[in-house]
Parts: structure tokens; sequence; C-alpha cells
């Protein structure tokens, strides 16, 4: 199964390839990079000085390669959606894309030294947790599992970039039936 | 997604909308959306929603507030957000004032929405917890309808089980309101006659010579006005049960007619030949005292035997006060739909005022004095300000000037004369207030002869 990852222009090669061997490790898809997205034009809220998540995921999907399973955005970019003031990634529960910002997620952000550790740490949770929304999994109540949810950068940090066993378990079988409908067979 | 919690979000602008009900999605809630007021209306009738988020403009239609007053007349307790993008104290006050819990500015931050959620989720909870608790509660304590904790009760709930099969007949003993009427349906229902008639009797409320008709029946002209052939009870209930309430008040005439029944267990209806068997079971019911009036020679010392086969002897609810909670919460569900009222519970103080009292009328007493404070009560818990006319009730009896030497039976007497003058006669209404039933009621005005 394929895992599309779309950058935005500005996100690091070397996070990107972080991401790509993290995925690989962790979940049973291959991964292939597209070419970098142009943010679509209604994307960008200039009050707000904000990218519209939903906004994004829309454009994405048009540009989504018809072998993938999944399309994950990664970008540099703010995000919010109206009626919140941001959010840290957005995803289509039991659908296909999900989209992460890196903006909120570096010490910096919050008038700390950096440390980039911390700041791959912060983002591989971040793209298990909206792709794990693409599994149709919904927030877990267990603040250590990724699928917790996240309303500040504190959240993130309880938190381990693994699913808990429940989640495992409703993610083996969202992924077996996934591997049944795209006719693959081997593990 | 089968959440057991239902969002609705109404907006007109659906990017609003659409990514509020994503967002919350994620969290694992079942969400819909409206685009105006007019569609959250149509909506919350089809699905009671735990919580609405409805934004406080929305052109064209009614308003956020209207919404959520149009939304509250049929779920009174509906969670609704107002949520607006342009602040402003007065609408504020308004959207808090006419009963939301919460006004959003928009955009909000995550941790606000979702700490208010969690909130309202954990505390919705706790109340589908609490009212299934009750249920288990009132299930662990409620034998067919018979509400209670109390030892004697349980005894009498076993004794149920135990003769509900046979085909004995039943005596149930107990001061006006405590339930005879429960206990003998209760004995018809564990039995294995539940699915022939139960039929019932006020001896007391009928005439001597209606009476006998209206248990034996009677045949085409067998006396004046009988026009055509009449069912009595005994042939109705078949192979059910007969209840005949208030037995110590029958005439010694009937008492004969009633002992050769059951001796016999065959009768004939008035002015018929033809012998009918007699299938039901008879349990019989009196607030008298039976054995009293046998020694009196007021009532026949062979029909009591005949029907005290089994002795059931209930408690007043003076001698079972921790039933009092617990009919409490019973009547105050039951009576909070019939009357259509919000009243979902009784503070502790007005608790202690229900423990407190004497209950002359028993449960029936309860019941209806449960039913004027919910009638008359504001507030969604009754308050002892909603009992003010039990106090007022107990002030005046407190302070009553009784003459020496007056009889008990004169006490009664100017009491019914004088709630009958209070309600202007209406039977009903001083049975109530009396905290009898009205065949009692009747039994007493004819005892004392009372003129209405």
């Amino acid at each position: 199964m394929l895992l599309c990852i779309l950058p935005v222009e500005g996100v690091q090669e070397v996070d990107l390839y972080e991401m790509e061997r993290f995925v690989e490790k962790t979940l049973p898809f291959r991964t292939r990079r597209e070419v970098a997205m142009l943010l679509p034009p209604g994307a960008h809220d200039p009050k707000r000085d904000q990218y519209d998540g939903t906004v994004i995921l829309r454009a994405a999907l048009e540009l989504c390669p018809a072998d993938a399973s999944r399309l994950l955005v990664v970008m540099e970019q703010d995000l919010f959606i109206p009626m919140l003031t941001f959010i840290f990634g957005q995803a289509q529960l039991d659908g296909t894309a999900a989209v992460v910002s890196l903006n909120r997620l570096r010490p910096e952000s919050y008038g700390l030294p950096p440390r980039r550790d911390l700041f791959v740490e912060r983002y591989l949770k971040e793209i298990l947790h909206e792709l794990g929304h693409t599994f149709g999994l919904t927030h877990c109540p267990d603040p250590r599992c990724v699928m917790s949810l996240s309303v500040n950068i504190i959240n993130i940090d309880q938190k381990r970039a693994q699913f808990c066993g429940n989640c495992t378990v409703r993610l083996a079988d969202k992924l077996n039936t996934l591997r049944r409908e795209s006719g693959v067979t081997e593990e | 997604m089968n959440s057991p919690w239902k969002i609705l979000v109404v907006d007109d602008e659906i990017a609003m909308r659409e990514s509020l009900a994503a967002w919350l999605q994620e969290d694992g809630y079942g969400v819909d959306t409206a685009a105006s007021g007019r569609e959250a209306v149509e909506m919350a009738r089809e699905t009671a929603y735990d919580i609405y988020f409805i934004d406080l403009k929305m052109p064209p239609g009614i308003n956020g507030i209207e919404t959520m007053l149009e939304i509250r007349k049929r779920q009174t307790d509906a969670t609704v957000v107002i949520v607006t993008a342009y602040a402003a104290v007065d609408t504020a006050i308004t959207a808090i004032k006419e009963g939301a819990q919460e006004y959003m500015v928009k955009p909000c931050s995550p941790e606000e929405i979702s700490i208010f959620v969690q909130r309202v989720i954990k505390m919705k909870s706790l109340q589908r917890e609490n009212v299934y608790l009750r249920q288990k509660l009132a299930k662990q304590y409620s034998f067919w309808d018979i509400i209670s904790k109390n030892s004697q009760m349980h005894a009498i709930f076993d004794l149920i089980r135990e003769v509900a099969d046979q085909r004995s007949t039943v005596l149930i003993q107990g001061e006006s309101g405590t339930g005879k009427e429960l206990v003998a349906r209760a004995i018809h229902k564990a039995s294995d006659r539940a699915a022939r008639p139960f039929v019932g009797v006020s001896c007391a409320a009928l005439a001597e010579t209606l009476l006998e008709s209206e248990i034996f029946g009677h045949e085409r002209g067998s006396f004046t006005g009988a026009i055509a052939r009449k069912l009595g009870k005994f042939e109705i209930a078949a192979g059910g049960t007969i209840f005949l309430d208030e037995i110590g008040d029958i005439s010694p005439k009937l008492q004969m007619d009633l002992l050769r029944v059951l001796q016999e267990r065959k009768f004939f209806r008035i002015g018929g030949t033809k012998e009918i068997r007699m299938e039901a079971r008879v349990i019989a019911a009196t607030n008298r005292n039976l054995q009293e009036a046998v020694e009196t020679g007021s009532f026949r010392d062979d029909l009591y035997y005949r029907l005290n086969v089994i002795n059931i002897k209930i408690p007043a609810l003076r001698e079972r006060k921790q039933d009092i909670p617990l009919l409490a919460d019973h009547f105050i569900g039951r009576l909070a739909i019939e009357t259509n009222k919000p009243v979902c519970g009784i503070s502790k103080d007005a608790l202690k005022l229900l423990l407190d009292h004497g209950w002359p009328g028993n449960v029936r007493e309860l019941e209806n004095t449960l039913e004027r404070a919910i009638v008359t009560a504001h507030g969604e818990v009754l308050q002892v300000a909603d009992f003010d006319f039990l106090e007022r009730n107990r002030h005046t009896n407190a302070h009553w000037d009784i003459p020496a030497g007056i009889s008990l039976s004169e006490i009664e007497k100017h009491a019914i004369e004088a709630v009958l003058e209070q309600t202007g006669g209406n039977i009903m209404e001083s049975s109530k207030i009396l905290g009898v039933d009205r065949s009692t009621l009747y039994t007493k005005i004819k005892k004392y002869d009372i003129p209405r």
C-alpha cells in the first residue's frame, strides 16, 4: 500500500526524509514523495495570516495520485479552521487525506531554545495522529496514546509516538480491510 | 459513526459548520450540521442532540437565540452554545439569560471548545448513570408496582409469591391509602390467572341492592329497571380475580349471600334460576378492624373466617418511613411526566419535611402532596417552600380547638363536613385533601349522614 507525501514548498528535505523513514517503519506502507504543491489562493486568510486546513485538504485531494492509498500534506505555514484559532493538523476521518503543519511544533515558537530531537518527535507524533484519523481512529482517552487529543503543545509532549493497545487493534482491523480491498496479500 | 453523544452544529456559513463538525467528529461524536435555524429546529424534532453549537447571526429567518428557544420548547434540558463572530456584552447577556450554557466568540481556542465539550459530556454521562442506577434501585425495591425496602413489605412480597397460584381467599387489611388494591393486583399478576380479568368492586360506594346486582348480576325483569340481563362481577371475573374492596361495609344480607358463594362456589343471578359456577378467586380488603367487628356482632364470624384464609396486613406509611425517599423519587418521576413539569428531584430539606410528616392518608396522601407541590413548583428541584400547604395544614391542625369529651367519630364527622364545605361538595377533591379514597369518603358521608 502506498502513502504519498505531498510537501508544500518550504519544508526541509531532512524532515521529509525523517517522516518517510518513520512511516515505513511504523505502518505497512511504502512512501513516495510528490512534487511540492502550491498553496491554493483561497487558502490564505489575510486577516489571520493563516491557512485554512479544509481548503488545503480539498485542493490536495485533486492532486492525489490514483495509486495512493493515503495522502499526507506537510507544510510549514500555520493552519486554522474558521471556528478555531489554530490547529496542528487535520484529516478526513476514515478518508484519504491529512495535513500537518510544523509551524507550532518548534520549541522556539514558545520562546525556548531550539531542540531538533524534540521538534522531530513532535511532528512524527502529529503525522501518526492525523494518519490514524484517516484509518477511522477517533481521539483516544489514554493521554499517552498518539491518538489522544492535543489542543496545546504540552498535550503533544505528553503522548508517545505510538498507538495504545486498543487503537493498535482497531488500526490492525482497518489495515486488514484495506489490504483485502486493494488485493495486497503480503505482510 | 455510532457515538452515544450527538452534537448539532448550526451555522449559515458552510466553511464554519463543516470544519467544526469535522473537528468534533475526530473526537468520536456523532455530528450533524444545519445551515439555518429553521433546519436546526426541524432536526432537533427528530433527534435530541446532547450539545447544540448555534451561530448567533443567521440571515434570513430566525437567529441563534430564537433557534435555541424553539429547540428548548421540546428539549428543556438542551445544552446550547451560542457562537458569534462579533462579541457584544448585550448579546452575551441575552444568550445566557435565555438559557445558553456558554457564549463563545469565534475563532475559539481548541482548548476552550475541548474543555467545554468534555465537561458537558462528563455531566451528561453522570446524569445517564444516575438515571440508570435509580431505575436499577427502583427495580430492586419494586414488586409489581409496589415500591418498598421495608422488611415487613418484603415479607408481604414473599407471601404474595407463595400464595399467588393458590385459590384460597385473601383478606388484605390496612389503613386507607396503604395500597390494598395494589397488593390485590400484585397477587393477580403473579398468579397463573394473570391473563384473565381482575375485577374490582367497591362495596362501600353502592347501595345494598345495587351492590348485590353488581356482584351477582341479574336477569331481565328481576326488579324494576332491570331491562336486560346483566352479568355480575363474579361472572365477568370468570377464571380471574374478584377484588371486593371495603368488605367491612357490606350489609348482613350480603354477608350471608357472599358466605354462601364462598362455601358452595356457585351462585344465582338475581331473579335467575340457573346455577352459575364461581371460578374467580376472591380477594377482599378493608381498612376496618374486622376482628373487632366480629366481636361486636356487626360482621359475621363465619364469613370472616372464610375470607381470612390468607391474611395480609399492610403497614401504614409512618411505620415504613424509609420508603418515603424511594416513593418520592418514583412519584416525582411519574408525576413530572403526567403534569408536564420539568421537576426532577427534591431537596434534602424538603425530603426531611416529608419524613417528619405523619401521613395519616398514607401513600395516597404522599402522592397527592407531591402532585400538588409539582403542579405549583417553579424550579426543577422541589423545595421546602413548595410544601408550604403541608406546613399550613399541620399548623391549622395543631391549633385545632377540640372540646373535651368529644368522640373520635365526631371529630371525623366535623373534619369531613369542613372539607366538603371548603370544596363545595366536590368528592374527588375532598377525598384528596382528607387522604382517603372516594369510596371511603362515601361510606363515611353515609355513616355520619352528612348532607351534601
